[in-house]
């Protein structure tokens, strides 16, 4: 049937409005959380006709600004916010295809770049690899960077947590079964004395040697005994010290660090780098403990991990997280 | 003449220049289980023939010591090293012991010796740190934890406080760049950064100590040089001017140990000789640690500086089996 020009009928107009805002919906939907959905962009910006394609730009004001000059213009901080968008896929395969030990070195030397709000990232790769796996990521900064971890971040840190994180990227822990004499409860008294007087946590001596050197097994168990005596968690009595709070959950419960750090990467609002945690994690555990992350996620936060990921992440990137989380079954 | 281009691999000339500083003289014919057998019959029946063991351990580097030890294991079902421990006694007996061990493990039981004292000995704990290299440090604390089911860094921490132990901890924690390629830039800044915190009389060591326990040895030396040039004194004498305390001898020691080793062990070798008393550990660590590496050079620089040979040295201060092992140790030929 042919439609002459001036006989469209009032419920074509209505459908076709609505077909545009769904596009507009599926577009920006297209964009926003984690990763880019390309199949969509494809299906709608694809196909889309110039005057669509204008509709959409003067429709959607916060990725398009009317210039004065009589054309609308992609926002630059949107523009940005793509490109972010868009590499996270990328970004997420390259770190996955890389040797583990490059791939801790190149964290934790982006973390120092970073700066302060990026150091809970050296305490993560410090505290919850192998002694192995961290002194290959040691031997694996010295190809990249020429210089010893420990030299880099000594000289960038300033401030008390720098005695914390240059012994914590150091530490060589015993990883053997528990030794006979065992002092967890000893050792946890003295975090408990350190804790009650109040005095500054971060450097003091006792503290960072208890955290920084003694074995994962028995600092476990100092976890454990300091509940015991204390009443009370020792991450939640640290809750003043973040570093300190950080390094005792990397080091004791590390699947409720992670789901906490995953939680707040999956959220809305989230800003750039705690986004980028979600590639950094998954990666990182995909071959060690995902799954159990996901069960923790679950009785923390009362959803799957993998539900969550599927609601925010997009494409691509959507699918290679869910795949690197299933590999195991 | 291609045999004389392959033989002058960079890598061999590296190894004939470590085996021309070793003091220790090993004999062409080697058989793992002749000396296996040799041994056996100097620790059997009544007594012990010191002279038999001296004769064969003291001449046998530590891949042909480990050989012997599996040969008599494999022989005798017997840990050697378990039966010399009861068949000898006093200082001899230390000695040998450190001498048949691997050496990574050596350093381990001297590490641990060292902390387990009422006085807790650092130098050694140092010369350990800064004498190695990265790799090699990675080994003894490897072979620590093996023995010991708890890491060096650990032990260290819990034998220490104060600066002391920031100190320490952080020498056997290094991991340093092996690089040989200096920053002068670098090198000029923390120079500085050390006359300025040497100059305060409040002398903070944090910044002294991050500097030592991280930077590459080829940078640390580079600094050295460089602030010898910017003061016209070297660094340790300034230390030791300015601020004459325990911490500051480990300071010191430290530095001495980067800057020139030789020259450090025959120190420590000089004044365990000086000293008056029966404590002979320095001595035994040394010649038993440097015998495969560079004993010969520090007799070449003992002499230079004290016009004494240091055998006769040793051999004046000490007596009997122990002696004879030292003695061997130090190249005294049969």
């Amino acid at each position: 049937m042919i439609i002459k020009p001036g006989t469209r009928k009032r419920g074509d107009d209505r459908d076709e409005a609505m077909a545009q805002s769904d596009e507009l919906e599926a577009l920006t939907k297209a964009f926003s959380g984690h990763g880019v959905d390309e199949t969509t962009l494809i299906a709608v910006l694809g196909k889309s006709h110039p005057e669509k394609r204008k509709a959409f730009r003067k429709g959607n004001p916060q990725f398009f600004k009317e210039d004065e000059r009589s054309f609308e213009r992609w926002d630059d901080h949107r523009i940005k916010l793509l490109k972010r968008e868009f590499s996270r896929f990328k970004n997420a395969v390259v770190l996955w295809a890389m040797h583990p030990w490059e791939r801790d070195a190149r964290l934790m030397k982006e973390a120092l770049k970073d700066g302060p709000d990026s150091y809970n990232v050296l305490i993560e790769v410090a505290c919850t690899r192998s002694s192995e796996e961290l002194l290959g990521a040691r031997r694996a900064y010295h190809s990249l960077f020429e210089h010893s971890i420990e030299e880099d971040v000594a000289s960038h840190v300033h401030g008390p947590e720098r005695r914390l994180l240059v012994a914590l990227v150091s530490a060589y822990r015993y990883e053997g079964t528990k030794p006979k004499e065992d002092n967890a409860k000893a050792e946890a008294k003295t975090i408990l004395n350190v804790i009650k007087s109040g005095e500054k946590k971060t450097d003091n001596e006792e503290v960072i040697r208890i955290l920084t050197t003694r074995s994962k097994l028995l600092l476990k168990a100092v976890y454990k005994d300091y509940q015991e005596i204390s009443g009370s968690n020792l991450d939640e009595d640290l809750k003043s010290d973040s570093r300190l709070q950080e390094t005792v959950q990397c080091l004791c419960t590390p699947e409720r660090y992670f789901s906490q750090v995953l939680d707040l990467a999956l959220e809305i609002d989230a800003d750039k780098s705690t986004k980028k945690a979600l590639t950094r994690v998954i990666v990182t555990r995909a071959d060690v403990d995902v799954k159990e992350i996901d069960e923790e996620f679950n009785k923390m936060y009362g959803v799957r991990l993998t539900k969550k990921i599927e609601d925010t992440a997009n494409g691509n990137y959507k699918d290679f997280l869910l795949r690197l989380i299933a590999k195991g079954d | 003449m291609q045999w004389f281009y392959l033989r002058h691999t960079p890598e061999r000339l590296e190894r004939e220049r470590v085996i021309v500083m070793a003091s220790l003289v090993v004999p062409d014919h080697f058989s793992a289980t002749e000396d296996a057998e040799t041994l056996r019959k100097a620790c059997q029946g009544w007594g012990t023939n010191e002279k038999l063991i001296i004769k064969v351990l003291g001449h046998r580097n530590a891949a042909q010591r480990k050989q012997i030890r599996q040969a008599y294991e494999q022989l005798y079902e017997e840990d050697l090293v378990k039966r010399l421990e009861s068949e000898l006694s006093g200082d001899f007996e230390k000695a040998v012991y450190r001498w048949i061990l691997d050496p990574v493990d050596r350093d381990a039981v001297l590490a641990n010796v060292a902390l387990k004292k009422s006085n807790p000995d650092f130098p050694v704990i140092i010369e350990i740190s800064c004498v190695h290299s990265p790799d090699e440090l990675l080994e003894v604390r490897k072979a620590y934890k093996l023995r010991y089911k708890r890491s060096l860094e650990e032990d260290v921490a819990a034998h220490t406080t104060g600066d002391i132990r920031k100190l320490l901890v952080g020498l056997v924690s290094a991991y340093r760049f092996e690089g040989e390629e200096i920053n002068a830039r670098l090198a000029n800044s923390e120079a500085d950064v050390l006359h300025n915190a040497i100059k305060d009389k409040a002398f903070n060591h944090d910044e002294v100590i991050r500097i030592l326990t991280t930077r590459s040895k080829a940078q640390l030396r580079a600094t050295f040089n460089r602030y010898r040039d910017d003061q016209g004194t070297s660094i340790t004498k300034n230390i030791l001017v300015e601020h004459p305390d325990d911490f500051s001898v480990a300071l010191r020691t430290t530095i001495r140990c980067f800057n020139d080793q030789q020259k450090y062990f025959e120190k420590v070798l000089r004044n365990a000789i000086k000293r008056a008393g029966t404590d002979e550990d320095d001595i035994t660590r040394v010649i038993v640690t440097r015998a495969e590496k560079d004993l010969k050079e520090i007799k070449e620089g003992y002499y230079k500086r004290n016009s004494a040979s240091l055998d006769q040295a040793v051999a004046k201060d000490t007596s009997g089996d122990y002696k004879a092992f030292l003695l061997a140790l130090l190249g005294k030929e049969e």
